[in-house]
């Protein structure tokens, strides 16, 4: 029997033709972000890893951006989609500043920018493949939100995405305060960051560590952690039990 | 995160395993890093396994598969030693490794690398990688990392090392594979042993070399910050 193939129009996206148009999976991914509000502003953190797959194959991408004159924008997830994202916004703050009315567009306004972007794309099952942190200062109003791939977002005093989630939040629940110094947030921050790097594989060890307050904002340079391994446990594992793991 | 990939091939393994021979013995080389899908779930395990007071196992895998391997071995070389009188040869040792490793290969995922010293052929390595092939070489690499490796021993292994040198290539090695693989991570242990016996070491994570794109470790941004700046420049 002899079934005539049902004819796609050119543009649609179901068919085999389009699966080429279709983020299935990731290829160069970045690792956690992790940012908490402190007395000032925001701090934000992540690593400079930029994995393919197992491999730890790029290791000084920037995966923290400023947005416009109020927003700083963390990325985790496939790092190509991050620079898409990254264009959209640039052609976002132009527009906004074509207006030239003296007014800029602030943290929650991107946030919700960036929520639809996320969202329409999940709904046409071509995410952009990323987790998103947003964070900035506008007329004194700190703001600090985060939006995933498939659109989930929402604002806390703190946030991480990916493996941030499981490690960093309940460092965070526990030692986060309102007010936090500077001196304090940045110390924080280096602990949660310190636990991913033990304990995330795709975690390397070269960090920046980024700060937006009412005035600006800054981005460190590049730097890496101490690690501590001298646990008398740590030298002879196999002492009570040969075989061990 | 390839859904459709080929079930047949060997699963890639978490893990960087080495093993040496030099002039007088062998050294055996691994990472530390135990890993349940991306959460690092040991992060200084020992990998280096004993099976005799002159033969070891390097394992890498399944952890459950290469530690029951591991301990079959060591019972049945225990009661081997009894009943011939004298210490084992490694290349038995290597030979009971191969036996399990084949009769069971549709059970068990496990690479390993057999290292040690006996009185009739010196030092020797015994690499007996997936299917219970036995294979034995001058040196022998093993694990995820050490598909970052293979380049490096083409050029740098050479016959007829001393027992620093020897040493000195397998911690070079295995934290150049721990700064690419992100399954091999943590502190580099090595064992090296010859007709003396055998001597453990431990090389944490902070005291190995950097690679490019590595910095020096800081205690904190604010001591960055806080430091002096240089001097300005007079010309």
């Amino acid at each position: 029997m002899n079934f005539m193939a049902s004819k796609q129009p050119e543009n649609s996206l179901l068919g085999p033709e389009a699966d080429s148009q279709r983020t299935l999976y990731p290829y160069v991914t970045g690792t956690s972000v992790v940012a908490l509000k402190y007395k000032d502003g925001i701090l934000m953190a992540a690593d400079m890893g930029g994995s393919y797959g197992s491999t730890l194959r790029y290791k000084s991408v920037e995966r923290m951006k400023p947005i416009g004159k109020h927003s700083l924008l963390g990325a985790s997830g496939e790092i190509s989609d991050f620079q898409e994202i990254l264009r959209y916004l640039d052609e976002l703050i132009l527009y906004d500043n074509m207006w030239d009315d003296g007014n800029s567009l602030g943290p929650k306004e991107v946030h919700n920018y960036l929520t639809r972007v996320m969202y329409n794309r999940r709904n046409k099952f071509n995410p952009l493949w990323n987790s998103l942190v947003l964070g900035g200062v506008k007329n004194g109003q700190k703001y600090l939100g985060t939006v995933s791939m498939i659109g989930v977002n929402f604002e806390d005093n703190h946030v991480a995405t990916g493996f941030g989630n499981h490690l960093a939040r309940p460092i965070l629940r526990q030692e986060w305060h309102e007010n936090l110094s500077y001196e304090d947030g940045v110390r924080l921050l280096e602990k949660c960051m310190r636990v991913l790097l033990y304990r995330d594989r795709s975690a390397i060890n070269k960090l920046q560590i980024a700060k937006i307050t009412e005035e600006g904002m800054t981005i460190s340079q590049p730097y890496s952690l101490k690690t501590y391994w001298e646990f008398s446990a740590f030298a002879n594992p196999a002492q009570g039990a040969v075989g061990t793991w | 995160m390839d859904l459709n990939m080929d079930l047949n091939a060997p699963h890639s393994m978490g893990t960087t395993i080495i093993g040496v021979t030099y002039n007088g013995g062998v050294v055996l080389g691994a990472d530390s890093r135990t890993s349940t899908g991306m959460y690092v779930a040991n992060r200084a395990s020992d990998k280096i396994t004993q099976l005799t007071d002159n033969v070891y196992v390097c394992r890498s895998g399944s952890a459950a598969d290469s530690q029951l391997v591991s301990d079959y071995v060591r019972y049945f070389l225990h009661q081997h030693t009894i009943q011939l009188g004298q210490p084992a040869t490694v290349k038995v040792a290597a030979n009971l490794i191969r036996l399990i490793s084949y009769n069971n290969k549709n059970m068990l995922e496990t690479g390993l690398i057999v290292g040690g010293w006996d009185k009739y052929e010196g030092g020797k390595i015994y690499g007996i990688p997936l299917g219970g092939t036995l294979i034995e070489q001058p040196f022998a690499i093993g694990g995820s990392g050490s598909s970052y490796l293979y380049g490096f021993f083409d050029q740098a292994w050479k016959e007829g090392m001393t027992k620093d040198e020897a040493e000195q290539l397998v911690v070079k090695a295995v934290s150049l594979a721990i700064a690419r693989d992100g399954a091999s991570g943590g502190v580099v242990r090595t064992v090296v042993i010859n007709s003396e016996g055998v001597t453990r070491n431990f090389y944490p994570g902070d005291k190995l070399q950097l690679w490019h794109e590595e910095l020096e470790p800081q205690n904190s941004l604010l001591d960055i910050l806080n430091s002096p700046s240089p001097e300005p420049m007079n010309i």
